[in-house]
């Protein structure tokens, strides 16, 4: 491009238009241009990739909800775990005990994480930073204790074995797609859910509260009762993404719920973006195939492996792979005019 | 006819031919199966905590290895496909998938853990996949009646409790019995086996029970509780942490009843030695394999075999740990049964092999102790030997005995994570 032509762009860019369109339809085409995508892969990919890439959903809407509160709220949780277990198991009970079909089991996964959320939330404003990690850490490691321990409900260490989905007649599709699909529309519905909570007031209150809490408390947001409504729309979000697994794996056991599983979903937070929405799918990408892509590259010591890659993505994108363009691109448009004070943020 | 039609029907023979004789070769070649290779699929847990059982699969893969070196089965090498699952059931779920639907194995061999066992029987079973051997003492999974492309392979829980109370109803008829279990299915399966044998005389004869959790620190209340109970006669049916703990306090508060170990807390390292082995004396609990480690065993041809085995394919292996032993023993099974299916490599015809073990000899198994299946039982090991605690080591006493074969338990508790 010609000095001129750069320069006409990036002045086009501080007005907010890319290539004719404002950046608000370029992320509504990006997204229709996604969804379509989406809908288009399970035709294309077998039966076990259509598992994987349900999977990689799932887990996307759990990264989610950690993003609401650690990364818009900075409340941070290493417990999510023990919420996305809350919800696998409601359904798992629901299910299994009382006959509910499963899509009626979701409902009462997302109020019954709300609602251990917000109880969780509510003590859990007394802390802060590395104390709230520890208090979240407890709730990681009592989930699958206290799952073992009501055996009676829980099936205990045997786990419970859910009943397998079948699609509805006439659509042609098998139990995997159906799935998939079934998942994709909870997954757009949670982003688009996440979207006009977090850009709008309620979005603002809670960045504020991240960012300056007593200013925030100054300036008149009620910082206890949002942080709290954070704490459970995140528990939420994730209970349902544990309810979704639990359908879609078709069984529920304590052993499933590890420390690990939390500790993986900070990290799937923070490589995909932690106060993005779309970072969540990176994240997801990320829980779901690093792993075994670590295990390909080395027998002998995947997790070293794995750690490597932690330590790339972060290293290289610093604010998570959904994060880290915004930032660049600011920086690349304030250099095409250097001279120009306005640029100066 | 003319030579048109002569030609015309005799390539259409050939065809004919070529095709039915395809069709007959695809039959008999299930999935994984081609005229030089066989591929087994198995999941274990070679990264987290539980991966000290990461042994048991390296020692099959050896083992497999030698079978390849000496010409296959029937020609075709075993590819072993042991992917690692953690012991996380979703993931367990996961890695089962890949290897049926895009590795395509013959067969599932060994998936080892309860809850991952469980995990992905129901897939496996409704696509038509044998679970074979599953690498786990909980009794669910002698089931042929709901499951029957499951099967088990060592002595159950269920059953390793039933010989301790076979042994206390022929040799201490007068016995007031007092248990320590985890409070588990695990523990929980003792209670039901020993219950069992017992029968009507269970209510009398057990006096006591006493559960502990996995968090607990110690056991000392439990122990000092069933001690009040006058109880003469102990079961410990504990993790080796615990087992060790019983030991200790049991010998402290100067009681000394007739005491069972489970047979997954007989390790001499360690449980035993750190209980004080004068304190473990006289302690009475089962076996199936031979101890790499028992000097009995040491000219014996079977573990020569071993040794050499291990030296050659496994020499990164530990001699002392039965996990070897373990592995060694499972391969051979595995491969037996393949043996026994001939060209016939269909998991149809797998599965009905597998069923149809008759008193099976392995070099490391117990002698007198052999592997039968059958339609309606899929365990393929139900005895064991009681073996005695005495000095530094365990010896082996009295005869095999055999625990109840067949069916499950009609006693189990049912109505959990079905």
């Amino acid at each position: 491009m010609s000095k001129n032509a750069l320069a006409r762009a990036a002045d086009d860019v501080r007005a907010g238009h890319y290539a004719g369109l404002s950046i608000g339809a370029w992320r509504w085409l990006a997204a229709g241009v996604a969804i379509a995508l989406a809908a288009a892969l399970p035709f294309a990919a077998s039966k076990y990739q259509v598992f994987e890439l349900t999977m990689v959903m799932i887990y996307a809407i759990a990264v989610l909800g950690l993003n609401i509160l650690t990364g818009y709220n900075g409340q941070i949780s290493l417990g999510h775990g023990g919420f996305f277990a809350a919800g696998a198991y409601t359904t798992a009970i629901l299910m299994n005990r009382y006959g509910v079909p499963y899509w009626a089991t979701l409902p009462p996964a997302a109020l019954v994480s709300f609602v251990l959320g917000v109880l969780f939330g509510l003590p859990a404003l007394r802390f802060e930073g590395p104390y709230l990690a520890l208090v979240t850490l407890a709730m990681a490691v009592a989930v699958p204790q206290f799952l073992k321990y009501f055996d009676t409900w829980t099936g205990g260490v045997q786990g419970i074995n859910l009943i397998k989905v079948t699609p509805p007649a006439g659509l042609g599709l098998d139990h995997d797609r159906w799935l998939y699909f079934v998942v994709l529309v909870i997954l757009v519905l949670a982003m688009r859910v996440a979207a006009n909570l977090l850009h709008g007031r309620t979005g603002r209150a809670l960045i504020a509260i991240r960012d300056h809490p007593i200013a925030a408390a100054a300036m008149g947001i009620p910082t206890a009762r949002y942080k709290t409504l954070a704490f459970g729309t995140s528990t939420m979000f994730t209970g349902v993404a544990g309810a979704l697994a639990a359908i879609v794996i078709g069984y529920v056991s304590p052993e499933g719920y590890s420390v690990f599983l939390s500790l993986s979903f900070l990290v799937g937070s923070a490589i995909g973006g932690i106060a993005t929405i779309g970072g969540a799918i990176v994240g997801g990408l990320f829980i779901q195939f690093v792993p075994n892509l670590a295990n390909d590259i080395s027998d002998a010591a995947p997790w070293a492996v794995y750690g490597l890659a932690m330590l790339l993505f972060m290293y290289a994108m610093p604010r998570g792979v959904v994060g880290s363009p915004g930032p660049w691109f600011r920086r690349l448009s304030r250099r095409m005019r250097p001279h120009d004070a306005a640029l100066r943020q | 006819m003319t030579a048109q039609k002569a030609i015309m029907a005799g390539l259409s023979a050939v065809g004919l031919f070529l095709a039915v004789g395809l069709a007959v070769a695809a039959e008999h070649n299930g999935p994984g199966v081609s005229d030089t290779e066989i591929k087994i699929g198995n999941t274990l847990p070679y990264s987290g905590p539980a991966s000290g059982y990461s042994a048991i699969g390296k020692a099959q893969a050896a083992y497999f290895a030698m079978i390849n070196d000496q010409g296959g089965i029937h020609g075709r090498k075993i590819t072993y496909l042991s992917r690692d699952d953690g012991y996380s059931p979703p993931k367990t779920v996961e890695q089962v998938r890949k290897l049926v639907e895009e590795d395509q194995v013959l067969a599932m061999f060994q998936t080892l853990g309860t809850a991952t066992s469980l995990a992905v029987r129901g897939y496996l079973n409704d696509n038509k996949v044998p679970q074979l051997f599953v690498a786990t003492g909980a009794d669910q999974f002698n089931d042929p009646k709901h499951f029957p492309w499951t099967m088990g392979w060592q002595p159950s829980y269920r059953t390793e409790a039933r010989i301790y109370g076979r042994y206390i109803l022929d040799k201490l008829p007068a016995a007031k019995v007092a248990v320590l279990y985890q409070n588990d299915d695990f523990g929980k399966d003792y209670l039901i086996g020993l219950r069992a044998e017992l029968g009507d005389k269970a209510d009398k004869m057990i006096v006591a029970m006493q559960s502990y959790e996995t968090t607990d620190p110690t056991i000392d209340s439990q122990i000092v509780a069933l001690h009040a109970s006058g109880a003469d006669v102990l079961l410990i049916a504990a993790i080796p942490k615990y087992t060790t703990l019983a030991i200790r306090k049991v010998y402290d508060i100067d009681w000394h009843p007739t005491r069972f170990l489970n047979s997954v807390s007989t390790s001499v390292a360690t449980v035993m030695k750190p209980a004080g082995v004068e304190k473990a004396d006289g302690v009475i609990s089962a076996a199936y394999l031979k101890d790499p480690t028992d000097p009995q065993w040491q000219g014996t041809p079977g573990y020569k075999a071993w040794l050499d085995w291990m030296k050659k394919y496994y020499p990164s292996g530990n001699l002392a740990d039965i996990f070897t032993v373990y592995g060694y023993s499972t391969a051979q099974t595995l491969v037996a049964v393949l043996e026994a299916s001939g060209d016939d490599l269909t998991r149809d015809n797998v599965m009905k092999n597998a069923a149809s073990l008759h008193e099976l000899k392995l070099p490391m198994l117990l002698p007198g102790i052999t592997i039968s299946t059958g339609p309606d039982d899929h365990a393929p090991i139900k005895q064991m030997q009681l073996q005695k605690f005495e000095g530094n080591g365990w010896k082996l006493f009295g005869n095999v005995i055999p625990g109840s074969g067949g069916q499950r338990d009609a006693t189990a508790s049912e109505g959990q994570g079905k």
